[in-house]
């Protein structure tokens, strides 16, 4: 509700209450329902989808440092964004679309790379996270080489993805982000006995019945869905993925049923925060929301590290 | 039962098989020991129980049940398997990572009955650890984790338990405590098939020793039959000699030094 009654133009509280049942100020409706309201709320499904992603990613790779945006996600998204605004798409949701078929792609391309390493090497989950990276490196070069020699109004879109905002929100966007975050991170839930399993390595997870290769690349693909949904929906906020689940395990969650879900809740808090912060701090000009989510997550991080040692 | 029979598992780009031709059999209430050298073959045994290897030829078989034609699933209700390494990258509580062993059994909402408690409970006893139940599994000692590890294992309430290399890093008190407590679990009738290569503990606590050589049985049989001077001498390329414990008499394996003459 805060971040709803604040921003550039003020709305005190008890306005934002009766614009919310339809009364008062015909502008202060306005704000709150069509701008302020869908922002507040795709703020907190971006926060939500990229927590719980990095929490499944984090267990099924064994790895405190995996994220989302290293599966090469947010690269092949940006990829199919710049090369919306490279072929003269203006409309809103083709670019998301474009935004997001790009992130599906650049899994399925990382993949493809993780079996080039043959048998020897079947069902490391290391082996798909090198193929992330490389993926997302390979897409951010052909960034660089489309921005190159491209139309300034194409320069400014793709840097757009690449910052991140929750800005352009819609309440269409609003409702596609929330069917897929249901849907896929309903789909983490379920199996996060199984990651719980997998955090445990490949031949504990194999005499525990879980068979690695095949529960990984589930893990990977719907934690890749739930990122492709968010960066098409907002751009790249970085940090999210990364700090959230350790955040949530500091509160002392281990099994992963309930850190997905609490990783869920921190980000989701975290994206509204940080974006107010953005809307509030230099009005009426916006910062980046990626680079305030890292200045916040950054301090936030630190104390919860000194806190608990 | 676990049952090996003729057994060959090769590894892509590999010259020669990793097991050739290797057949046991590891009973009911009792402890078989696979021993031998490094890159004898043991680790690849459990990997084809497991189903993480290639069997080529032969089979292995729990309770007359071929694991090929199992699923994980079905694998993991029969058999319990220690590994020997295991990369958890996050600390977990003790109870809850026993409790995984309970992963098998669970139903369509992987959510765990009354049943899966007391079977938590009874392998928390049974491994001795019902006071570490709420410890985090990274403040543990070396013996600590391998007992967790093993009541993980004893949660799936399986007829057969296999450990490879269950006492690597740990001190003699540890070590003794964690062969006594798989002796009395084979004695309880559980098969325990343990891979290890310190043939002086195997022989003072497994009922049947199979002892492997470049992928195939050198010789099995019991203890005494195994600690064999020139045999042992010919599987592991150093000069042994054979004692006997004087306290308990039983046969013990002493190599020689063989100093280097730079």
């Amino acid at each position: 509700m805060l971040a709803v009654a604040n921003g550039a133009v003020s709305v005190s509280l008890a306005a934002v209450f009766g614009a919310l049942r339809g009364h008062g100020d015909p502008t202060a409706i306005a704000i709150v329902r069509d701008l302020r309201l869908p922002r507040v709320v795709l703020g907190a499904l971006v926060g939500a989808g990229l927590g719980a992603s990095g929490a499944a990613l984090q267990g099924s790779l064994r790895n405190p440092l995996a994220e989302p945006y290293l599966l090469g996600v947010s690269g092949g998204a940006a990829v199919g964004a710049v090369v919306a605004f490279a072929v003269g798409v203006s409309s809103d949701a083709l670019i998301t679309l474009a935004a997001f078929a790009g992130g599906i792609a650049a899994v399925f391309l990382a993949l493809a790379v993780s079996r080039v390493g043959g048998r020897s090497t079947r069902g490391d989950m290391r082996t798909l996270l090198i193929a992330g990276v490389i993926v997302g490196a390979f897409a951010n070069a052909a960034i660089m080489v489309a921005l190159a020699r491209a139309e300034p109004n194409t320069v400014r879109g793709a840097l757009w993805w690449m910052m991140g905002s929750a800005a352009d929100a819609t309440w269409e966007r609003v409702a596609w982000l929330t069917a897929t975050i249901l849907l896929a991170g309903g789909a983490l839930v379920y199996w996060a006995r199984e990651i719980d399993v997998l955090s445990l390595g490949e031949d504990t997870a194999a005499s525990l019945g879980v068979d690695s290769e095949r529960s990984g690349r589930r893990v990977f693909l719907l934690a890749a869905l739930l990122a492709a949904a968010t960066v098409s929906a907002a751009g790249l906020i970085g940090f999210i993925g990364l700090v959230v689940p350790h955040i949530a395990r500091r509160l002392g969650l281990r099994a992963h049923r309930p850190l997905i879900v609490a990783a869920a809740l921190v980000g989701a808090t975290l994206v509204v925060a940080a974006d107010l912060a953005a809307r509030t701090v230099a009005p009426p000009t916006e910062l980046p929301l990626g680079a305030i989510t890292a200045l916040l997550g950054v301090p936030f991080f630190l104390v919860q590290l000194r806190r608990s040692v | 039962m676990i049952r090996v029979s003729d057994l060959v598992v090769s590894y892509d780009r590999a010259r020669t098989n990793a097991v050739d031709g290797v057949s046991f059999a590891a009973p009911r209430g009792k402890l078989t020991a696979l021993a031998g050298p490094n890159g004898s073959g043991k680790s690849s045994i459990v990997r084809a129980l497991l189903r993480r290897a290639d069997i080529i030829d032969g089979a292995v078989t729990i309770d007359d049940r071929d694991v090929r034609t199992l699923s994980y699933a079905e694998l993991a209700r029969i058999v319990a398997v220690v590994p020997q390494r295991e990369e958890a990258a996050f600390p977990s509580r003790v109870r809850e990572y026993v409790a995984l062993g309970r992963y098998p059994h669970l139903g369509l909402w992987r959510a765990p009955a009354k049943d899966d408690d007391l079977a938590v409970d009874q392998a928390l006893t049974q491994a001795g650890i019902g006071d570490l139940a709420e410890r985090d599994t990274d403040a543990l000692s070396g013996g600590e984790w391998q007992r967790v590890r093993i009541a993980r294992a004893l949660a799936q309430k399986t007829p057969a338990l296999v450990l490879d290399e269950p006492t690597t890093f740990l001190d003699v008190a540890h070590e003794m405590a964690i062969f006594e407590l798989l002796s009395s679990l084979a004695r309880s009738g559980l098969a325990v098939l343990l891979v290890s290569h310190q043939l002086n503990l195997v022989a003072r606590f497994a009922d049947t020793i199979v002892l492997l050589d470049q992928g195939k049985v050198a010789i099995s049989g019991s203890p005494a039959d195994i600690m064999n001077a020139e045999r042992l001498e010919s599987i592991y390329r150093w000069p042994v000699v054979i004692t006997r414990d004087p306290a308990i008499g039983a046969p013990a394996l002493v190599p020689l030094r063989r100093p280097l003459n730079l």
